[in-house]
């Protein structure tokens, strides 16, 4: 049995090594004091300084946050609307279409949903004149269709597998369906709507495709800036950008490991 | 007794309805329509389909002619199947590595799990780009593999390893094992030991009674892992344009090259239409094993 168990600590060894074997490259050679990505030639912090001082970098950062933020927050609104349909409405007239369309989007080839939702922004501002000229707006758009999906499904699966009698007993006691809704229901989603937001503005951060397709000139995202960089080669630069990112994201999902324990243990998990 | 949601419940409904209808599904018409009209000169680059004629009679002109080309040229069709070919050899790869993974992470001692899960997931979450660099950093003729090499005195120069279908396989199994991951470890976590203890009772070797027991119960989890990784691969565009050779033109890819560097609208929409109809079956298929695993 033991030899067993040491096979399968085996298998995951070697995923384990194969997931993190490159990351840890990233990080060891955002320290390099070489230009010269490979060889290393001592310690420094110099790429973190060159970092801090590339305008179009750190400009790129923060219109990706901007977007990610508002995309995230449209998607988690929308995608709790979908969920809740989906896990609560029962059968539904067009429950087919419409689960097809909140599922869909999920494994989605992503230069199909840039293409046509450019192609739509194209049409709409030939026959309506909305949106005038495509940049942040669309960009935020397309962001919240997609990310919509992925909050619909962890909204859904959460409310699967959830005690109703709470709610029940609140609705047999006399509250009305949206004072239900918003003292018992919303609470207890509430760490799926954390994550499913959090999911959310990732998926919005790192996309490069779709932004590709739907932004305009002056807009170009995180994602767009470091693919054009890329082209031109790889440079110590984006290693210490991999390094800071990895770095919030291990703690943020720290943090959130710690708070969705305690969530989980006050509601008796 | 059962919630309901009178007047709510049609507002509920009708936000993610509209919005998924306008932004999801009325673009797919609006590319199919593309995809049937001629390429011009002009912004947007592509003709009308309806049009009035010198004489003032509305005429539509429909152009097949892209679809012809799609379905004619050995270019396309051999990019089609290229494409169709390293999504499922990358899923494949994903499930011989995710499985045990997954397995391993599901018999883990209970508290261990969450953490166990985290650390796949934890990759996923840094940037998909940069994660694609560090395989750069690794496999080019003076990365870190190849110094290793030559500093062994195994090989006495580089080995070609970035820009080949190693590359490439690597990228998209590295990027999308987490998908895999998951669904098999939610199915395989919700598996009754009980019936592994009966098969063992009955005689039943473990390796017979994984194949017989455990295997088949956990298919949900492989097929919906499988499509989570070979849909999105089909027309994956970053990898093969970063990792893949310049013999890797996968259908992503030339659907790029056509928009972007030829501006030819209606040719990359066709590319897009023909791409949708390959994948609707097993998009269909997904969201069946998906709506069947949420209930």
């Amino acid at each position: 049995m033991s030899r067993r168990l040491g096979r399968l600590g085996l298998f995951l060894g070697v995923g384990y090594a194969f997931l993190y074997i490159p990351i840890a490259l990233l990080v060891v050679l955002s320290f390099n004091d070489s230009r010269l990505i490979t060889v290393w030639s001592g310690f420094s912090f110099r790429w973190y300084v060159a970092l801090w001082n590339n305008e179009r970098l750190i400009d790129a950062a923060l219109l990706s946050l901007r977007i990610a933020a508002v995309a995230a927050t449209g998607a988690t609104v929308i995608g709790m609307a979908a969920g809740f349909a989906l896990a609560r409405f029962g059968a539904f007239r067009g429950r087919g279409l419409f689960g097809a369309m909140v599922a869909a989007p999920l494994v989605m080839p992503e230069v199909i949903t840039g293409l046509s939702l450019l192609l739509l922004f194209v049409a709409l501002a030939e026959s309506v004149g909305w949106p005038a000229e495509r940049g942040v707006t669309t960009v935020t758009i397309a962001h919240i269709t997609f990310a919509t999906a992925y909050v619909a499904v962890v909204v859904q699966s959460r409310l699967a597998d959830f005690d109703r009698s709470l709610e029940e007993a609140a609705l047999d006691l006399g509250a009305r369906p949206w004072k239900v809704f918003l003292l018992i229901t919303l609470p207890l989603i509430a760490p799926a709507l954390a994550s499913g937001w959090l999911l959310a503005f990732t998926l919005s951060l790192d996309d490069l495709v779709i932004a590709s397709f739907t932004s305009g000139p002056g807009a170009s995202t995180l994602p767009m800036v470091i693919f054009s960089a890329l082209r031109l080669g790889l440079t110590p630069e984006l290693f210490a950008l991999a390094t800071v990112i990895i770095v919030v994201v291990s703690l943020g999902l720290l943090v959130a490991l710690k708070l969705g324990r305690v969530a989980s243990a006050r509601v008796g998990g | 007794m059962r919630l309901r949601l009178p007047s709510g419940r049609t507002l509920v409904l009708a936000l993610p309805f509209l919005w998924l209808g306008l932004f999801f599904l009325a673009p797919f018409l609006i590319v199919a329509k593309i995809a049937l009209s001629e390429g011009a000169l002009g912004i947007p680059p592509y003709a009308p389909l309806l049009r009035w004629t010198d004489e003032g009679v509305l005429t539509i002109v429909l152009n097949l002619g892209n679809l012809a080309t799609l379905v004619s040229d050995s270019f396309y069709i051999e990019a089609y199947l290229r494409s169709l070919r390293v999504a499922a050899i990358s899923g494949v790869l994903c499930l011989l590595i995710g499985y045990p993974m997954a397995y391993a992470i599901a018999r883990a001692p209970e508290h261990r799990r969450n953490l166990l899960l985290m650390l796949v997931v934890l990759p996923f979450w840094t940037s998909f780009l940069l994660r694609v660099m560090a395989w750069i950093g690794l496999l080019a003729d003076n990365g870190v593999v190849n110094n290793l090499l030559l500093g062994l005195g195994l090989v006495s120069q580089p080995v070609a390893l970035l820009y080949t279908d190693f590359a490439l396989y690597a990228g998209i199994v590295y990027c999308y094992l987490p998908f895999m991951v998951l669904p098999l470890y939610a199915t395989l976590s919700k598996l009754d030991p009980v019936l592994l203890e009966a098969a063992a009772d009955l005689g039943a070797r473990p390796w017979r009674a994984f194949l017989t027991v455990t295997l088949p119960l956990s298919l949900p989890g492989i097929i919906a892992g499988f499509m989570l990784v070979f849909i999105p691969a089909v027309g994956e565009f970053v990898i093969p344009e970063l990792l893949g050779g310049p013999g890797a033109q996968l259908i992503g890819r030339v659907l790029w090259t056509e928009f972007f560097q030829n501006r030819d609208w209606p040719m990359a929409s066709a590319l897009a239409v023909v791409l949708l109809l390959l994948l609707v079956l097993p998009i269909a298929w997904f969201q069946h094993v998906q709506g069947k695993g949420a209930r």
